[in-house]
Order: C-alpha cells, then structure tokens, then sequence
C-alpha cells in the first residue's frame, strides 16, 4: 500500500523553486508536489514542470489557492511577495514553508529548532549562511556558553543572485539575528563575502565562538555530530577544518557542495536552503500525516 | 618647476588603512592629536573607520580598541576644515552603520567592493547620496581584471550616483603600466572622477600614485609614514613633495605634513612600515594587503613559513576581507607536513 502524503505546492520558479521542485520529487517521503506556480509563462522553471509531469501556472499564487487540497506552500519568491503571500496561504489554511528573508514565521533549522515550531503557520528558512552555520553554533553552546558567534560565509560569484546582491544588508543582518535567535549565542555579527574565482569555488563558512569554557573533547564530540546530523539532509556538508582552539576563541570551517542536480554543484548555499526546505516540509508533513491518522482512530 | 595647474585631492588614510598597521588599536586620544594635525596641514579628506570599514571589529579581522562612532566623532572634533571620509564594504558593514556614522559627522562615504562585484554597492551609495554625502565607488583588488571589466563596474557606480570612482591597488600587485591602461579606461569612459590607492609592496606607491595622476586621476590616497596594510600605502608627505615637484597642487602645507610624519605619526608606530620579504610576496604574487599581519600570527600559531601561506593564497585567487582562509591555508599546510 503506497504511503499516504500530503499535496504540497511550490511559488516561485526560479534557481530555487526549481532545484527544490527537482529535491521534492526525488527525495520526499511524505510529500506529493501538486503544482509549481509563477508569474511569467516564459520562465524556464515552469518549462522544466512540464517536462516532468508537474502542473504548473503563470498565475501566480492564486493558480495555487484554487487547488483546495494543498497543505503546504514554499515561497521562493522574495522578501517583499512573501509579505503579500504569507496574508493569502493563510488566510486559506495552507502553511507557508519562506525560503525568502521576509521572516514573516520564526526561523527555522531542521537540527536546532524545529521541534519548536513544528506546529507555527509561517515557518522561516533564515539564510544559507545561517543554514551552514547555525548548527555548529548551536552545537559548541551544548556544551558551553557562547557569548559571542561571528560567521563569514564565502559564496562564489556565480551563485549570488540578484536578491542577495541588492539585499546584502538583510543578509547579514538576518544571518546574525539567527546565530542569537537558533544558535543561541548571546550576540551574533555575520560577514559575507562574494568570490569570483574560476572555477568557481564551493560555499565555505568560517564559524569563530568565543567560549565560556574550552571543554575540548566535548566541543569537538558535539561538532562532529552535528555535521552527521546535516550531513543527513545535505549530504555535501562537511568539515573543513575542525575545531581550532585559541585562548578566546575556537574556530571551525565547514564547506557545502551542491548535490549537482538542477544547480551546480559550487551553489552549495543555494542546495542547503532547498534541503532544508525539504527536510522541513517533510517533518511539518510527517507531523500532519500523524494527526490526521490519530484523528481518525478517534472518530472510529 | 612648470605647474600644470591641476588640483589633486589627497585623502588622508593614516588612520583608516593605516589602522592594519596598528592592529586597529588607536587610541582617541591618537586619533585626536593625528587628524588635527592633519587639518591643520591642509589635508583636504580624513578617513578614519577600522582598517576594513565600518563594523570590521571582528575576529576576522581584528577588534578595535575604540568603536568606529567613537573615532568618528573624535575626528570630527579634531578639525575645522577637512573633511571626514568613513569606508564601508558592503557584506561586513551595513546602511544602519553607514547612517551612525554620518550621525557622527562623517561627511564623505568610500563604498568598496571587489572589482567584479561593484553590483552589491547600490544600496549603500544610493542612501549616502540621499543623504547628501559625496560618495566615492572603489574598485578592490584592480590588478585582477583587464581595463574592460573595470570600466563596466565603474559604469555601475557611476550610474548608482557616485561622485567619484577608484582604483585600488590593495595587493599593491601593479606597474605603472597597468596603471596607466586601468585609469585611462575609466577616464575616458566616466563623466565622474577617477581616483587612485596605491600599495607599496613592489616599492611602487608613490611611482604608480604618480602615473595614475598624469593619467588623470584627481583623487588620491596616501598615509603619513606610508602607514597601512602590507608595505604600505603612498606615503603622503612624499607624494606631497613629489606632486610638488611635478606641478601638481595639493594644498597641503608640505613642512607641516613632514612634521606630522615626524612627530605626530612616527612615534605611534609599532613597526617600522617596510618591504619584508611576506610584503614583497603580496605584491608579487597579488594578494590583500591587509592579510600581512594575519599571516604572521597564523605563521606562527601553525609553524608555518608566511611566505608559503601567501603564495598559497595567491595561487587561490583570494580575494579582500577572506582572512579566515588563511588560517584554512596554514592549518592545511601545517598537516602536510
């Protein structure tokens, strides 16, 4: 008997959307992609929908609200959309899943805090940089106090769109609002930088901590975890240099290939917002799935 | 001597690329006895901001002693007719900083970017404009890109409002003729002003600060004592003599700028500002100059040559504000071994 899943839709067929479009079908347990919507009938992400089978409509968001029996929405349209977005899902009953900065929901990291907002009707992505940092952060706080979190996220020229080039402020300051919010360090600073090396260079992030406590054995224990545990929805996450201990500070780097599906595989910052998009949505579904199928045993 | 006639604007960056020789520890007290002896000088632009721009108080790059705001307001004080020029990198420093340090008197805004990705300038340009600053469009680390692909970038400033557009020279990887091609470009494909930031590292300050003035550029950087990152930059009571000597004006009072350099400046170096063999290597093989004394310490915490690094980095294709891969570099080199 196939798993029951729950129909899901995607706004915005962009880089993003597109990529996402791509993980959902592949990868998703617990999702059904219904549809995929924009706003320009020439957009190539629509184009591809068609190539495989998926509905799609250049009508926007309103193509997705007529189809009654979609759940969740992911938006990954930008900032200023998703205000108007966020209103309409809403209003409708769908949750909304933002990879835009418009931080409309709480900000969300599948490893750190989903738990908590499993539940909410607007969930966040934060920022790539805040995606491949976060948990680190998060992790070496496990063991001790983190007072301070600074990340530089390295990300090559070609993968940084127009969004992130015209709204490079919002990235920083989204991205040090999330080392305070998820990471929970009590001040957060974040620096990007854009490279335009060629070939071009996978997305590396620099996390500094300014410890409490340098509890060695076990800053090193939490991190490797933790990568383990990101590892497990973007599988090219890994360790770049691990945790380096000076007097005030440890250091820690990690880098992140793209899986090379619809993206190349140096857009390692675009492929961790659309994993964690799936990864989310999967949880929120799963989430569903089980209420739904509990209160079903009740009416019986 | 025949003058030209031309005016050159100087604008003193001692204490804000000067700060990476310092480690960014200057005092207010520094900065106080520093820019009024600038002004009283006839220095016409004095930049202060931490060596990497405003909000560069980081690990990555070094806390400061003193908060930008402080140094700011502190400088403002300091003078009676130069103006205060602050620099800001977009992705380390935002608008909601830029805005506090216009709070505090800042006058003039230096918004740098790598020269590929002038894109990420527009919204920072834009509010300075709008708020009635002149605002001056930098091109980091020129020498990587031919004269064509820096005309487009500077267009981009140029079209966001800039009042200005510079070349910087912040591996101090050039020679005079690539100076010559790099400004003359600009110059005749902008309606705006060029300008110019030398390095010193291949012992060419003060030569290529000369041949992008003859080719043109009417804005220039210089340090007192040659202070700043990596060898150095023009160091501005020479050049002040030698646009002296090539008819240039400056307005500076050239007795009081070497009494600064003497007097005011020296005493507050921590080291002699000179082409060390890790200097020479930036220049030579076109890396930040401001990863210099970052690449000691790394050097030393990982028991690595600094040469090595800096070649390493080179051959990467780094680019201004990547300090963290040097320690990448050392700690990857140091486990080779």
């Amino acid at each position: 008997m196939p798993e029951k899943k729950i129909n899901v839709g995607i706004i915005g067929p962009g880089n993003i959307g597109t990529d996402l479009m791509y993980k959902i079908l592949k990868y998703s347990r617990y999702m059904n992609l219904k549809i995929i919507v924009g706003i320009y009938a020439s957009s190539d992400g629509l184009k591809i929908a068609d190539k495989l089978g998926v509905e799609n409509s250049s009508e926007g968001i309103d193509a997705l609200l007529k189809d009654k029996s979609i759940k969740i929405a992911f938006d990954a349209t930008t900032a200023s959309a998703h205000l108007k977005n966020a209103t309409l899902l809403k209003k409708a009953g769908i949750r909304a899943i933002d990879l835009t900065p418009a931080a409309v929901g709480p900000y969300v990291c599948p490893v750190v805090d989903i738990a908590a907002h499993i539940d909410a009707s607007n969930i966040n992505l934060m920022t790539c940089g805040a995606q491949a940092t976060v948990p680190i952060v998060a992790a070496i706080g496990s063991v001790t106090k983190v007072p301070y979190a600074e990340i530089v996220a390295t990300i090559s020229s070609k993968s940084a769109g127009p969004g992130t080039r015209q709204n490079i402020d919002e990235f920083t300051q989204t991205t040090a609002r999330a080392l305070e919010i998820v990471g929970k360090a009590d001040k957060g600073k974040a620096i990007i930088i854009l490279n335009p090396a060629e070939p071009p260079i996978l997305m590396r992030n620099t996390i500094y901590t300014a410890v409490k406590e340098q509890k060695k054995d076990e800053i090193i224990d939490a991190v490797n975890k933790m990568v383990k545990k990101v590892k497990e929805y973007v599988p090219g996450y890994r360790l770049r240099v691990p945790p380096i201990f000076d007097e005030d500070k440890v250091t820690t780097m990690v880098e992140v290939e793209g899986a090379g599906e619809y993206l190349p595989k140096y857009a390692g910052n675009l492929d961790i917002e659309t994993s964690a998009a799936l990864a989310v949505g999967d949880l929120v579904a799963k989430r569903m799935l089980e209420k739904e199928a509990r209160a079903n045993e009740i009416d019986r | 001597m025949k003058s030209t006639g031309k005016f050159v604007r100087i604008v003193d960056n001692t204490m804000r690329d000067g700060s990476h020789a310092v480690r960014h520890q200057f005092t207010i007290e520094d900065v106080t006895a520093i820019a009024s002896s600038l002004d009283d000088a006839g220095v016409p632009v004095i930049e202060i901001s931490h060596g990497d721009g405003l909000a560069g108080h980081s690990f990555q790059y070094g806390f400061a002693r003193c908060s930008d705001e402080e140094k700011i307001s502190a400088v403002k004080k300091a003078v009676k007719k130069a103006k205060v020029s602050v620099l800001l990198l977009p992705g380390i420093g935002t608008r909601q900083n830029l805005q506090k340090a216009i709070e505090c008197g800042a006058k003039i805004a230096r918004i740098a970017t790598h020269c590929t990705e002038a894109d990420i300038s527009e919204q920072h340009i834009k509010m300075s404009k709008d708020m009635g600053l002149e605002v001056f469009g930098l091109l980091m680390m020129s020498h990587m890109e031919p004269p064509p692909k820096l005309l487009e970038q500077a267009k981009l400033m140029e079209s966001y409002g800039a009042d200005a557009v510079y070349l910087m020279d912040s591996a101090g990887a050039m020679i005079p003729d690539m100076v010559r091609a790099r400004v003359s470009a600009l110059k005749n494909g902008l309606k705006i002003e060029v300008g110019f930031h030398a390095h010193n590292n291949l012992g060419l300050g003060i030569g290529n600060t000369l041949a992008a003035v003859e080719e043109g550029a009417t804005v220039i950087d210089a340090c007192v004592c040659g202070l700043g990152g990596g060898a150095g930059n023009a160091q501005e009571e020479v050049l002040v003599a030698v646009l002296d000597r090539a008819g240039y004006q400056t307005g500076i009072d050239l007795y009081k700028i070497m009494s600064v350099a003497e007097e005011v400046v020296t005493p507050r170096m921590p080291r002699p500002q000179i082409i060390d063999k890790a200097a020479l290597a930036l220049g030579y093989s076109g890396v930040y100059s401001s990863f210099l004394l970052h690449t000691y310490r790394a050097a030393e915490r990982f028991k690595v040559a600094p040469f090595d690094i800096l070649l390493e980095l080179g051959r990467l294709r780094t680019v201004g504000g990547q300090e963290d891969l040097i320690v990448d570099v050392a700690y990857k080199l140091a486990n080779k071994k």
